[in-house]
């Protein structure tokens, strides 16, 4: 049925660099994003980085085109905005399953990205076991444990140039941690660019590439993540780092 | 109590001996409600969507025309369909009331309410969980319907079962459009009203077994899609 009601479409040329410019989003005459403007790179994997209430969930939104901001710009490579979905991926802190199959609710994915129905078989059993979930095709998606929930089974399955995580590993024990960070690694490694947002600095450590750290809305450092740990350039960097900013 | 007693004993003797009378107003009775709550369902499940879905002017009052018409009293339903069906109203000439089709009319109107109300509950609260991921994935309008609607179907159902409950425990609308005649549109219920009037329990109780295990089988049925859903649902 849902195949039926989606046609194919064209595949997305390059989605990156992205160029951000004076990005604002406010609410409730607070300023929740204030005046961002930073690149993203291809093939990169980028850390938004920060304590909590800092604007990383909000910031991945508004990238990813699920908040529209209030006031900036964002220039894509690819400027076609359906294209640009269809090469995008999110994974949600809380992940959002379906009330059906493991299956089901990959074919779901794969049908609204177009994909024709006689390669949606395929494309879950190989996902499923990338991410070691080899013949759970057929159990309920939510019955899945945290952990199994977050092995971003989708993003294998979608295949996106550019994957958006909001704190991946929020909820999980070291165990899943590490295997979600393995995954990331994985992707990462076969050119997907990952976005991820953290307040785990152990974790922003053993992914990024890139750092972007926001404090109150404002992106107070970014660059290399070796230069940030190294030598953050805001006194509020700092104090996050030296374990004196609330993570 | 002793009454009631015997009045249960020989309303046993009545079902156990296949009363034809008494299986005749059972038969019509399951005929007239699944034909309204399928008739609800036909028009309270899109209906119900649509309003979950879709923004329009004049939303929010229509949401709350269909809320409130969850307790629509059946009398005044009744009362309505008559003077709709009556000879000197404007469906007159159709020659309707005091038939079953008159019947599923009215049952028609008292369960769709239930059926809309219940149906946009169930889809607005799966679209507030599902509405970000959908929107991601990059799922077109029309084509999250089906996904949110598939998703719902446990509650859809049970949806539909709350209202074959009130339309099979119904009396005041069908007595008025149906007239109770016998076999004619004589049902459960109203055969109930009009043998305690006479004072003939055993019929009266021996309906009111058959209503109580119809009623009991309904919210069975509703337990088990729901243990059903949170088994396939997770």
């Amino acid at each position: 049925m849902i195949g039926r009601l989606t046609a194919a479409r064209a595949e997305p040329g390059p989605l990156l660099p992205l160029e951000v410019e004076g990005l604002v989003v406010e609410a409730g005459g607070r300023r929740l994003l204030d005046g961002l403007a930073f690149t993203l790179r291809p093939e990169r994997c980028t850390v938004i980085l920060g304590p909590n209430g800092a604007g990383k969930s909000l910031l991945l939104r508004v990238l990813h085109g699920l908040v529209p901001p209030d006031r900036g710009t964002l220039r894509w490579a690819e400027p076609d905005p359906d294209r640009r979905r269809l090469a995008q991926a999110f994974v949600f802190q809380k992940p959002v399953l379906l009330r059906r199959s493991v299956r089901g609710d990959l074919a779901v994915a794969l049908a609204a990205r177009g994909v024709p129905r006689r390669e949606r078989r395929a494309r879950i059993a190989e996902a499923l076991a990338l991410v070691g979930l080899e013949g759970f095709e057929r159990r309920a998606a939510r019955s899945l444990s945290g952990g199994e929930q977050q092995r971003l089974a989708r993003a294998w399955a979608l295949r996106p140039q550019l994957l958006f995580l909001d704190e991946p590993t929020a909820s999980l024990d070291p165990a899943a941690t590490r295997m979600v960070e393995a995954i990331v690694r994985d992707l990462a490694a076969r050119g997907v660019t990952i976005v991820a947002s953290t307040h785990d600095l152990g974790q922003a450590r053993r992914l990024a590439q890139d750092i972007l750290f926001l404090h109150a809305g404002r992106l107070l450092d970014r660059g290399p993540a070796e230069a940030f740990f190294e030598r953050p350039a805001s006194p509020e960097a700092r104090a996050f780092l030296a374990g004196e900013l609330p993570a | 109590m002793g009454e009631i007693g015997e009045a249960a004993a020989t309303a046993l003797r009545l079902l156990w001996s296949a009363d034809p009378e008494l299986f005749a107003i059972v038969a019509l009775s399951l005929e007239v409600s699944l034909t309204a709550t399928a008739l609800a369902a036909a028009i309270g499940l899109p209906l119900g969507a649509l309003l979950a879905l879709a923004r329009f002017p004049g939303r929010g009052a229509l949401v709350l025309l269909v809320d409130a018409g969850m307790g629509l009293p059946p009398v005044v339903v009744g009362l309505l369909v008559y003077l709709l069906l009556s000879r000197a109203g404007p469906l007159g000439e159709f020659g309707l009331l005091f038939t079953p089709t008159a019947m599923v009319i009215a049952q028609t109107i008292l369960v769709t309410p239930i059926v809309a109300a219940l149906a946009r509950r169930a889809v607005a609260d799966l679209l507030e969980d599902y509405h970000e991921h959908l929107t991601s994935l990059g799922l077109r309008p029309l084509a999250a319907v089906p996904v949110l609607l598939f998703d719902a179907r446990y509650r859809l159902a049970t949806a539909c079962l709350a209202g074959f409950g009130r339309a099979a425990a119904e009396v005041g609308a069908i007595l008025i459009v149906g007239g109770n005649i016998r076999e004619h549109t004589r049902t459960m219920t109203t055969a109930i009203a009009l043998e305690t009037s006479k004072g003939a329990l055993e019929q009266a109780l021996a309906l009111g077994f058959v209503l109580i295990l119809v009623v009991l089988a309904v919210n069975l049925a509703a337990a088990g899609l729901s243990t059903m859903a949170r088994r396939i649902e997770g």
